[in-house]
């Protein structure tokens, strides 16, 4: 009976393990922390100014992103929003979704869920590892994700990277953000991104830890409730 | 004033009746181990289901274009809309592990053999519209696992010979999945199956009531009638549908003695299964697969279609067989050996603890099987896979052909007559 119980819990405890040893290519660590709300307010500024043109957060919206990131509405309004939405209107752009799949060859994604589609390091890997290529229409692939249809937007702040006969990428140059900077920006983008993914996300943790403190504490009283019971049986 | 109500209920409805023979003074053996709290356990997780599953509906929108949205909207504008998902998408994988627990408990106390054979039929039959159930929710976000998990099992109906094409095109409603097989698919995972879910249990709990509980030592503690001395028999009352037909021995009152019990362990349950829901809620990506984070798209297929870990184990017998019809046959027997179990089983003795080596070393072989089954379900196929699914599905398979062979001369231990501790 021991051995039996000993069996399926070593088993159960080495599935995962098992599983987990399957996994695709080398991503950076992000390294991203939700709870840093300036680092949040320059990934959505960042996004606003890089991304929205083209890449819509369709699901999120504008008030939720404003409370959730500790901006007022009114500044929000002056200072965020740039076309005429409203506040409580979700993120959206104006681009036509069958003209850019002709240009891009394939319309550009919504990127509100792409943090757990894909994973923040991901992100964070992806948007540093575009490298020179002539051979793609608009002069650059991807290490991450290879003959990806979109240009380095970033081009002008991280410059350009080239790639070497063994895959390894070079330092990139012509940019106007140092590397230190450029990492920075990038994993303030990520953090954002994933904070869009699921924007209850602290809020989840947070209540975890008062309902598991909760929980021990009828723990104990259940078991001193049955012991007491159960002294009629023994 | 209390009184008087109960008693003009009972006169017209027997409440209190049901209540004694149900709960209050129904005899359960004094000896259920770790083992015995899954079939509460279960129903706790079938009306977290249940609830959770209702409040769900009145924000989701079960149509091609809408569904994927829906999902987010009570992500984040409905109050508290993401803990009711995660109670759900939990619960449903907190669903199966309870189910399969409860399962392996009833194969090594042997609480499927006569006479409880129709009990475990009953178990089976909520097994099966288990999985119908879960395969069907599993569609509803449709998200692009959603859709090619529910293309790659529909289109196994494909390989049955005439109507196979006509079968796929009748379950889809559409030439290929789209929102008429979603709203079908809706229709039946919260209005018909649950329906049938909940009638099932009451039958499961009826069948059990009636042939009463088996327990960890295979023991039988309903003796005939007048064979045991008064001071010998259990001193607790117990509802005279049970004493004018036997002397009872060993035995408690489920209520309070298990009831305060079980709420130990359901706690206990709830504390783990909310430090998965509130920090893990995708489950390390196998309750909530990551290309099911983007919407069902009929022209981009996920680089590997996986389904959910539960499904694993049948999900591989279909696949280590490279012919689809014979794969899906291969599938489909895997479950009803289950159904036939205690017509494998030829052996008169119930619990593991009074049967033969080789029976331990039987079970645990299937037990580990099934594991295997599991995790490569989940996992690429590749020729090493392969081959070791082939050998756990023979593992699996061999458990009950063994099991037939040697259950009708097993040498085992007399079973002892009476509870010990």
């Amino acid at each position: 009976m021991k051995k039996l119980i000993i069996t399926l819990v070593t088993a159960f405890i080495l599935t995962p393990t098992l599983a987990m040893a399957n996994s695709g290519a080398h991503l950076e660590h992000a390294d991203n922390d939700l709870t840093d709300k300036a680092s949040l307010q320059r990934g959505f500024k960042g996004f606003i100014d890089n991304c929205l043109g083209c890449h819509e957060l369709k699901y999120q919206r504008y008030n939720r992103t404003f409370k959730d990131l500790e901006i007022s509405n009114d500044d929000g309004l002056a200072n965020w929003m740039y076309t005429g939405e409203k506040v409580g209107d979700h993120i959206t752009n104006t681009m036509p979704k069958k003209q850019a799949a002709k240009w891009f060859g394939t319309a550009p994604p919504d990127l509100t869920l792409e943090a757990r589609l894909r994973s923040p390091d991901w992100i964070y890997t992806y948007l540093r590892s575009f490298y020179v290529d002539s051979e793609r229409p608009f002069g650059v692939n991807n290490k991450v994700f290879k003959d990806v249809g979109m240009p380095h937007v970033l081009q002008n702040l991280q410059g350009i990277r080239t790639i070497d006969e063994h895959g390894n990428l070079g330092s990139a140059t012509g940019g106007s953000m140092t590397e230190e900077e450029y990492d920075s920006f990038v994993r303030d983008l990520t953090n954002f991104l994933e904070y869009t993914a699921e924007p209850s996300k602290l809020e989840r943790e947070s209540m975890g830890y008062w309902v598991l403190g909760y929980l021990f504490i009828l723990f104990i009283f259940s078991y001193f409730l049955k012991k007491e019971f159960w002294k009629d049986v023994h | 004033m209390l009184a008087n109500l109960m008693a003009w209920i009972d006169k017209r409805l027997p409440v209190t009746d049901a209540w004694n023979k149900h709960l209050a003074q129904y005899p359960a053996p004094k000896n259920f181990n770790f083992w015995y709290i899954f079939g509460s356990l279960a129903i706790l997780v079938l009306v977290n289901q249940l609830l959770t599953g209702i409040w769900l509906t009145m924000d989701y929108n079960p149509s091609g274009e809408g569904a994927f949205a829906s999902i987010e909207y009570i992500m984040r504008d409905v109050d508290y809309g993401w803990l009711l998902r995660y109670m759900h998408s939990t619960g449903a994988s907190a669903f199966f592990v309870v189910i399969y627990m409860h399962m392996f408990r009833g194969l090594m106390y042997g609480s499927y053999q006569k006479p409880r054979e129709l009990l475990w039929l009953f178990g089976m039959l909520i097994f099966l519209a288990l999985m119908a159930e879960a395969f069907m929710g599993y569609l509803l976000p449709w998200g692009n696992m959603s859709y090619w998990g529910a293309q790659v099992i529909i289109s196994l109906f494909g390989a049955i010979p005439v109507i196979g094409d006509d079968l796929t095109l009748w379950i889809r409603g559409d030439y290929v999945i789209s929102g008429a097989t979603l709203n079908r698919f809706f229709a039946l995972h919260v209005a018909a199956i649950p329906l049938v879910l909940v009638i099932l249990v009451f039958f499961h709990i009826l069948a059990l009531h009636e042939v009463g509980s088996n327990n960890p030592e295979g023991t039988d503690i309903k003796k005939p009638k007048g064979s045991i001395p008064e001071e010998e028999q259990s001193k607790f009352k117990f509802h005279k549908n049970y004493t004018d037909k036997y002397d009872i021995v060993d035995a408690i009152p489920f209520h309070p003695y298990y009831s305060v019990k079980d709420i130990m362990y359901v706690v206990a349950f709830i504390f783990i299964f909310c430090w998965v829901m509130f920090f893990h809620p995708d489950g390390g990506g196998y309750f909530m697969e990551a290309p099911n984070f983007e919407p069902a798209n009929g022209l981009k297929t996920p680089p590997h279609i996986a389904p959910v870990w539960y499904f694993g184990p049948f999900y591989t017998i279909l696949r280590i067989i490279p012919s689809k019809g014979i794969g899906a046959i291969g599938m489909f027997a895997a479950i009803i050996v289950l159904f036939l179990l205690p017509w494998f089983d030829r052996g008169v003795v119930k619990s593991l603890k009074s049967r033969s080596k080789l029976h331990t070393f039987n079970l645990i072989q299937f037990a580990i099987s099934f594991i295997v089954l599991g995790v490569l379900g989940t996992k690429a196929p590749s020729p090493m896979n392969n081959m070791i699914g082939i050998i756990a599905a023979f593992g699996y398979f061999g458990f009950f052909v063994a099991l037939w062979f040697y259950s009708k001369n097993e040498k085992t231990k007399p079973v002892p007559e009476r509870v010990s501790g």
